[in-house]
């Protein structure tokens, strides 16, 4: 489904992805750990086609095309869907329209009707209902004044709308406290299935108890240093990036 | 991709090319540039107006004469020079029109190309259109319907023949023709425009409406509109500008008077897309230094004006109200947007007398590319008026970083129960938010054009309803650029 293949890329003159290879298949969860500052979030930017990176080497395969070619939108009309780490907020913007816009576009791009407001309301309160969203979040402007756990339920509830084929999630438990936590992680296992992938972005493996990775990787210094299983977050658990660190 | 070509994405979105720059190829009756006593007579000959006109128009021009163009905006204006300007164009065949049908086709066929059909059985059936052609009215529609509420609505000059009582006792008497540079000089050569009178006790059936279109090179357009609302009356009157894309530049020094009687209710709404000059280069466009007020002369009286304003080089005007009656209410929404070079320095003065006068302001500045955007806003409150309250909100919005947006409020309270209120805030559309949308699925232009409705929805739910979706449609355009 997503193949990255010796992928370099980086922010004005800095490298800061120096060739990672990465392959994620239809229902797979894959975890990305790794300290902080080691690029992991620069891969989700690069992945989503973010203007201010630039990708210096390598390459990207979605669905057998050619991704890094594609403009933002259509990565993620093709089903390539971030949830960010730190979402940006959209003053004026309502947020249930904002949502009814993104939904229909997806629609459109399956040539599909688009909904109603009133049908769309509909399915909007299911789904807010789920992740224990008060309604009230729908007449707010997108993400303005959430708090940071409220932004990224705000980013989970986009995900369950859009179904994507391949959801990043970068970070999604920082600023949720366990109770949030394990909804949002009931929410995205809900959405993991046969024809969907997932990679979860954290620096934390407590997240990985909850939302369980059949790969696990550890990024450091922009590689990819070490692959394993559900063992390897286990590991990182009790001993820490130090080791990691250490080596050059 | 690098920080430059990011920049760059931005900017093509606001570049887009003027769709109404066309000109109409029709014969024009045009007075030779230059101004003095003679050319005022010229145009009061040519339109056979009353003796006292000829007074009127030759105190403004001695006064004009005494004043020095003003320098205290927040623009950067090339000198003009009024002697290189013509002051007088008619397109020919200029015999009273006995109605819609005697209009050249050329220039019915120039106004259905703008979208404002003036036969009557078109489009705009509940919109009342008079249509200003160069210097001179050419078409007032729906006149007859009109007449029968005993409403007026037709163009001045027609009104100094037909109504000169109301005509005289009312020109002037809200922007005195020594106000300022451009009154006294609109004074001097106006050559037409639109007047409107509601009888008391009437709800004006339809939108009025005046469309002016600049046509001919180096002409001004001084144009006049005057609007007498009696008591218990209420009419909305909606004006939109175009003109044709020439590399000069040409001045458009219009004079708005509005005056509100006895509970009467005024809404004036304005959608000016005047050809702005090259994106690129800022060459050409319009020059649009125009004087609108409003007096609410009487008690619960209330003025409210809507602009939307996304066209000429520079936009220099201040909509305001002077608030005389007692509980009377004055209203400024504005959308101002600049793109390219264009430069605007508007906003409003809102003059408390009256006791328990209100105001609101609601200004949105939308500033790209290098342009630059001021709001400048006075409200004064006399010591006389008891119980007056100001609100004002003034938001500005960049798009890119090598535009400006700047705010000027002046305050000046001679009651001190008087409750006035200032708030300001800029913000930007950055290239994360466009992400984000983009990121859901949603195309760039989408993008911005959500985010811009969302900034400007206290402004748009002011307009009436088709002209808002109008407005939207043309704020969209202005900063589209169809990419990719
Ligand atoms: N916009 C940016 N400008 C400058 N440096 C950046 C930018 N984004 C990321 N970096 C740098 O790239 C490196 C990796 O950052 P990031 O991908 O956010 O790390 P992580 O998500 O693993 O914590 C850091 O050194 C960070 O400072
Ligand atoms: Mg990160």
């Amino acid at each position: 489904m997503l193949e990255i293949n010796r992928l370099r890329a980086g922010y004005g003159e800095a490298e800061i992805l120096k060739g990672i290879s990465l392959t994620v298949k239809p229902g797979e969860i894959h975890g990305i750990m790794g300290p902080n500052g080691h690029g992991k979030s620069t891969m989700s930017k690069i992945l989503i086609g973010h203007p201010a990176y630039a990708v210096t080497g390598g390459g990207v395969t979605f669905n057998g095309k050619n991704l890094l070619e594609m403009p933002p939108e259509k990565r993620a009309l093709e089903g390539m869907f971030l949830a960010y780490q730190y979402p940006v907020e959209i003053p004026g913007v309502n947020n249930a329209e904002f949502l009814r816009m993104a939904y229909n576009e997806k629609r459109k791009h399956e040539k599909l009707e688009p909904v109603d407001p009133l049908d769309f309301d509909e399915l909007l309160n299911a789904k807010m209902k789920f992740l224990g969203m008060d309604s009230r979040f729908k007449e707010r402007a997108v993400n303005e004044g959430f708090s940071g756990g409220e932004k990224k339920k705000n980013e989970i509830l986009q995900m369950a709308l859009l179904e994507p084929k391949v959801a990043i999630l970068d970070e999604i438990d920082s600023g949720l406290d366990i109770d949030a936590l394990k909804v949002v992680a009931e929410g995205v296992n809900k959405l993991a299935g046969p024809g969907n992938s997932l990679m979860i972005i954290t620096h934390y493996p407590r997240i990985l108890q909850y939302i369980k990775p059949h790969h696990v990787h550890v990024l450091i210094r922009g590689k990819i240093v070490r692959s394993g299983g559900m063992d390897l977050a286990e590991e990182l658990e009790t001993t820490g990036y130090d080791s990691y660190l250490k080596e050059k | 991709m690098a920080d430059t070509d990011k920049k760059q994405d931005i900017s093509e979105l606001t570049k887009r090319e003027y769709k109404y720059g066309f000109t109409t190829d029709i014969e024009a009756d045009v007075l030779p540039k230059g101004l003095n006593e003679q050319t005022i007579r010229a145009i009061w000959a040519k339109k056979n107006e009353p003796e006292y006109m000829l007074e009127f128009r030759l105190k403004a021009y001695r006064q004009w004469l005494t004043m020095k163009h003003p320098t205290w905006a927040h623009l950067q204006i090339d000198p003009i020079d009024f002697q290189d300007i013509s002051y007088y164009s008619a397109p020919k065949k200029k015999e009273k029109l006995q109605s819609i049908d005697e209009v050249p086709p050329e220039i019915l066929h120039t106004f259905e190309k703008l979208g404002i059909p003036l036969m009557e059985q078109k489009r705009l059936s509940n919109v009342a259109v008079d249509a200003v052609f160069d210097s001179v009215s050419v078409a007032t529609t729906h006149q007859k319907k009109l007449a029968k509420q005993g409403i007026i609505f037709c163009s001045i000059s027609e009104a100094l023949h037909t109504h000169p009582d109301l005509v005289k006792k009312y020109l002037g008497s809200v922007v005195p023709i020594t106000d300022n540079f451009y009154a006294a000089l609109n004074s001097a050569v106006f050559s037409d425009g639109s007047f409107v009178y509601i009888p008391p006790d009437t709800k004006c059936p339809m939108e009025l409406s005046t469309y002016f279109r600049i046509n001919t090179e180096e002409t001004g357009q001084f144009e006049r509109t005057l609007i007498i609302c009696d008591k218990n009356s209420s009419v909305s009157y909606i004006e939109g500008c175009t003109a044709p894309a020439f590399d000069t530049r040409q001045l458009h020094a219009a004079i708005v008077e509005l005056v509100a009687l006895d509970n009467a209710d005024i809404k004036y709404s304005t959608v000016q897309n005047w050809f702005a000059g090259d994106p690129e280069s800022g060459k050409g466009g319009i020059y649009n230094f125009v004087v609108k007020r409003g007096k609410c002369q009487g008690a619960n009286s209330k003025i409210s004006w809507t602009q939307i304003e996304t066209g000429s080089a520079i936009t220099w005007k201040y909509p305001s109200c002077v608030l005389i009656g007692d509980n009377s209410q004055g209203e400024f929404y504005s959308v101002a947007l600049t793109t390219g070079h264009q430069q605007a320095d508007t906003g409003t003065k809102m003059i408390h007398i009256g006791k328990n006068t209100r105001s609101v302001v609601i200004s949105k500045g939308i500033s790209a590319d290098v342009a630059s955007n001021a709001y400048r806003g006075l409200v004064r409150v006399a010591s006389v008026a008891e119980g007056a309250r100001n609100y004002t909100q003034c938001d500005s919005m960049l798009v890119g970083d090598k535009c400006s947006a700047h705010t000027f409020p002046y305050i000046d309270v001679g009651n001190e129960n008087a409750q006035v209120e200032h708030e300001a805030s800029t913000s930007k559309i950055s290239e994360e938010q466009l992400l984000y949308f983009q990121q859901r699925g949603i195309g760039k232009e989408e993008a911005i054009r959500t985010i811009l409705n969302g900034f400007c929805k206290d402004v748009f739910n002011q307009l009436p309803m088709e002209f808002a979706v109008e407005a939207q449609k043309l704020l969209a355009l202005k900063l589209e650029h169809s990419v990719g």
